[in-house]
C-alpha cells in the first residue's frame, strides 16, 4: 500500500495527496497526520489535494475527519488547491464539507495562517 | 454512424473501485464529456462500485459508451449478488446507512447522473444502472 507523504516545513506540515488513492490510503493518512501532529507540535496541516480529480463520500469523509481530528490535537487543517468540478461535484452529492477550511494553494493558504496568527 | 464500446470490470477490493475510476474517465474523455461531466459520472461510479465491493461482496461493472447521432452517453451498470438492500426507500435517503458511512452514496448519485435505475432483491443482490448523457 502506498502512503501519502507528509513534510514538516518549517512550523507546519505539508501532506500532498499525489495520485487517485484507494480507501485504505486515505485511512493511513489520518492517522499518520495525527501522529505527526503530536510528534512535530504542528498547529497547522496543509492538505494539498490538487491532483484529485474526483472526491467521492468516502474520501470527502476522510478529509472532513482529519480535520476534525486535527482540531482535537489542537492543530488545523487547510484543504489546498481542491478543483473546481471537484468542489461543484461534493456540493451536488450533499457533502459541503463546513467547518472544513479550504484555500485555492498554498500561498494563500499560508496566508490565511498567518493572519490567524497575529490575532 | 453509430459505434458503441462496452467495457467490464471486476470488482472485487479497493483496488478495483480506483481501476474503475479511471476506466470510466477514459470511456468519458472518449465521448468527449467536459470535466464536470467527467467528474460527475467518475464519482457516481465509484459511489456504486464501492458499495458492491463493502455490502455486495464484490460483483462487476459494465460501461457501455454510445456514439449516436445526436445522443452520446455513458452507462455504466453495477451488479452484485450479495445480501440485497432490505428497504431501498430507506437506502435512497440522504444520511442512511448501515455501515458507517455518511450515507450519501446512493442519494447523492442520483443527484449527478440523468437517469437511476436501481433493482435489488434480498438474497439475490443488486444492480444499479445510470446513465450521463452528453
Ligand atoms: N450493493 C449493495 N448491497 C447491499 N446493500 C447496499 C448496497 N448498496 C447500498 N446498500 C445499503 O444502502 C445503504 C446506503 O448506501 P449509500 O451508498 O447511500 O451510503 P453508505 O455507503 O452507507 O455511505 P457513503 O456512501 O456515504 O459512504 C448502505 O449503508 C447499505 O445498507
Ligand atoms: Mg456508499
Amino acid at each position: 500500500m502506498d502512503r501519502v507523504p507528509i513534510i514538516k516545513i518549517g512550523k507546519y506540515l505539508l501532506a500532498t495527496i499525489q495520485t487517485d488513492v484507494q480507501d485504505n490510503v486515505a485511512v493511513a493518512l489520518q492517522e499518520d497526520l495525527a501522529a505527526r501532529i503530536i510528534a512535530a507540535r504542528a498547529r497547522l496541516v496543509l492538505l494539498d489535494i490538487s491532483a484529485l480529480q474526483i472526491v467521492d463520500s468516502f474520501i470527502g469523509r476522510m478529509i472532513a475527519d482529519i480535520s476534525g481530528i486535527a482540531k482535537l490535537l489542537d492543530a488545523e487543517v487547510i484543504v489546498v488547491g481542491m478543483q473546481p468540478a471537484v468542489a461543484i461535484t461534493l456540493v451536488e452529492l450533499g457533502l459541503t464539507l463546513s467547518g472544513v477550511r479550504t484555500a485555492l494553494n498554498v500561498e494563500s493558504a499560508l496566508a490565511m495562517a498567518g493572519i490567524r496568527d497575529q490575532n | 454512424m453509430a459505434a458503441s464500446e462496452r467495457v467490464t470490470v471486476a470488482l472485487r477490493t479497493q483496488e478495483d473501485v480506483v481501476s474503475l475510476r479511471h476506466r470510466v474517465r477514459e470511456q468519458a474523455v472518449v465521448l468527449r464529456f467536459s470535466l464536470l461531466d467527467q467528474t460527475k459520472i467518475v464519482t457516481a461510479a465509484s459511489e456504486l462500485a464501492r458499495n458492491a465491493v463493502i455490502y455486495g461482496g464484490g460483483g462487476e461493472a459494465i460501461i457501455e459508451t454510445s456514439l449516436n447521432n445526436g445522443r452520446d452517453g455513458l452507462t455504466l451498470t453495477v451488479i452484485d449478488h450479495g445480501p440485497g438492500i432490505p428497504n431501498v426507500e430507506d437506502a435512497m435517503r440522504a444520511g442512511f446507512s448501515t455501515g458507517g458511512g455518511l450515507g450519501l452514496g446512493l442519494s447523492g448519485t442520483r443527484r449527478l447522473v440523468d437517469e437511476f435505475e436501481l433493482r435489488s432483491e434480498v438474497g439475490q443482490g443488486t444492480s444499479v444502472r445510470i446513465v450521463r448523457w452528453k
